[in-house]
């Protein structure tokens, strides 16, 4: 029996008449990574908030590690841990002062704190940098230390909103490699809105497509992409190719062979194990294949099929509808 | 349900910013000082009416600025949660396992401290300028009242940082709060030369018992007893603390 560690059902937030959540639902299991993908402004956030008891829902309801986000708040915050888009962090104190303020407002006794302190610093490698004030910190350590922060207490669930927003490509590699490796080793339940493909691609086991406060496909990354229709291999060919795309067209698991001056573009589903068995048919019938490529749906395909943009257009477009909605208030 | 964990953290990082933000202290206290000097030095030997012979007028001042730098620093102390909102810290004070009214004691007790210590060190400062004390009782006596004026105004603060979404409404405060307050309350001269409907509004003001306790206590000159002094602020800090705490805790943190 699988454990759902998260359970979301029907969860709406209003803001003035602006619906930011519509009606959503969902269940994460228990050590799953489960993504929440979309454009900024899709309501990735406030479903985060709802959920870590920052934001009362207008309707519907949610249950985190079996309690009430509601009914059952402080339950519900010692079971979670949360890494915010914009840093929370003391300038003022240290790195590890504001680490300690942590632990002990989740009342942990003297000795553990000092132990999970140490421990949290060593895995986000900010050991040496601990007694210095955050504000002299980069970026990336700051995120860092928010992750170490959000893992002293030894969450159920940990909740990352945007974990990498902003950071170089190193930095970005790091902090997934210490995400995946967290999941790992503890076994603990991650939830993470992102609008970076590959980063909803790479960490996690099952991702949300949200748009407008809804969702709109959910799945693991492959499935999304294999509802896309497959992948598209294509081969050169100097002659032959009509004889060829015969052949293949004859094959069941081929859905569509299309020739396009000497290229063949076919569309199989899993390309990567169909490519040898083609090969060998046009080597069977003594047909020269010059070179082969395969293209495999990338999850902004699949973004694309879902809502008829891409992420970066959904962005542009957003913008425009959140200044719209300003306007409208402000002329009223 | 009270959380004293919670309350000695939030106490302690209140500490460790104001000891490490000593612009901030600095700043806060030349005001007070400029004002003692300047108003101290220039109406000195001039006979105020409504102050009694024999007391000078920088005697008089001393409890007044007094009462000016705990309005200002205490009110203050309860708006930096908007600064704590600004900078997303609020949320992590938010999210964690903590009762609202524990964050506001914790609050409450950070700001008060930091708020007595600025109060105490001007008395030091007014001291060394050649103001006299009755005794040592009435420096123990004054803290009392400084740690009820505070405890009115960081609940006042608290209102306001829960009403206000930014820190762009900070000088509307200063201009529209802290200064009417100020002028109000009898802290540059005695209330009795004002005509008689402004004093009734004077008399609605918290600074007013606080500016006249610290008097008697200091001085030994007051237009009230120190005894309905002290139980008039009392009554103010009382609901101050509990409406500041019911505005913070409806207050949405994001």
């Amino acid at each position: 029996m699988v454990e759902i560690e998260v359970e979301v059902k029907n969860l709406t937030k209003k803001f003035n008449g602006f619906t930011a959540v519509d009606n959503i639902s969902f269940k994460v299991k228990k050590g799953e990574i489960f993504g929440l993908l979309g454009p900024n402004g899709a309501g990735k956030t406030t479903t985060i908030n709802m959920l870590s008891t920052l934001l009362n829902p207008t309707s519907g309801y949610a249950r985190v590690s079996g309690y009430d986000i509601v009914k059952e708040r402080e339950n519900v915050r010692r079971s979670i841990g949360i890494v915010f888009q914009e840093p929370a962090l003391d300038n003022k104190l240290t790195g590890k002062e504001n680490l300690e303020f942590h632990a002990m407002m989740y009342g942990m006794s003297k000795e553990e704190r000092k132990r999970r302190i140490n421990e949290v610093l060593e895995l986000v490698e900010l050991s040496d940098k601990a007694n210095v004030l955050v504000e002299n910190y980069s970026g990336g350590m700051k995120r860092r230390l928010e992750i170490a922060r959000g893992l002293i207490h030894k969450p159920k669930v940990l909740f990352l909103d945007e974990p990498t927003l902003g950071l170089d490509v190193q930095t970005r590699r790091r902090i997934w490699d210490y995400i995946k490796k967290l999941n790992k080793e503890s076994n603990i339940t991650i939830i993470l809105t992102t609008h970076y493909m590959e980063e909803a691609d790479y960490l996690c086991n099952r991702i949300a497509i949200i748009d407008h406060g809804k969702i709109i496909a959910m799945n693991t990354s492959k499935r999304l992409k294999d509802k896309l229709g497959g992948d598209v291999i294509t081969f050169e060919i100097e002659e032959k190719a009509d004889e060829l795309m015969d052949i293949i067209s004859k094959l069941k698991f081929v859905k569509s062979v299309k020739k396009h001056d000497n290229k063949l573009t076919i569309t199989v589903e899993q390309g990567e194990k169909r490519i040898p068995k083609l090969i060998r048919m046009a080597q069977k019938n003594c047909i020269d294949i010059k070179s082969v490529t395969l293209h495999k749906p990338s999850l902004e395909d699949v973004f694309l099929h879902f809502t008829g943009k891409t992420i970066r257009e959904k962005e542009a477009s957003q913008k425009d509808r959140i200044m719209e909605f300003g306007r409208r208030r402000f002329r009223r | 349900m009270i959380n004293t964990t919670a309350i000695y953290v939030l106490w302690l990082r209140e500490m460790k910013r104001f000891l490490r933000t000593k612009s901030r202290v600095i700043g806060s206290l030349t005001i007070p000082i400029f004002f003692l000097a300047f108003l101290g030095l220039g109406f000195h030997n001039m006979s105020v009416p409504g102050i009694e012979k024999g007391v000078d007028y920088i005697h008089f001042l001393v409890p007044g600025i007094i009462g000016m730098s705990m309005l200002s620093t205490s009110t203050f102390a309860g708006i930096s949660v908007l600064w704590d909102r600004e900078f997303g810290f609020l949320k992590e004070v938010m999210v964690a396992p903590v009762n609202r009214i524990s964050i506001v004691i914790g609050r409450l007790v950070g700001g008060t401290t930091t708020s007595v210590l600025q109060g105490t060190l001007i008395l030091a400062i007014s001291i060394l300028m050649g103001f006299k004390i009755v005794n040592i009782s009435a420096f123990f006596l004054s803290i009392a009242f400084m740690l009820l004026i505070s405890s009115t105004f960081i609940g006042l603060g608290l209102i306001f940082a829960s009403k206000m979404r930014d820190i762009h409404g900070f000088s509307l405060i200063m201009n529209f709060v802290i200064f009417p307050l100020f002028f109000l309350s009898g802290a540059l001269f005695p209330l009795g030369n004002l005509p008689v409907w402004i004093r009734y509004i004077s008399y609605l003001d918290p600074l007013t018992y606080g500016v006249d306790g610290l008097r008697g206590v200091l001085i030994g000159f007051s237009s009230f007893s120190i005894l309905f002094d002290f139980t008039v602020l009392i009554g103010f800090s009382a609901v101050m603390i509990v409406l500041g705490a019911y505005f913070f805790e409806k207050s949405e943190s994001v």
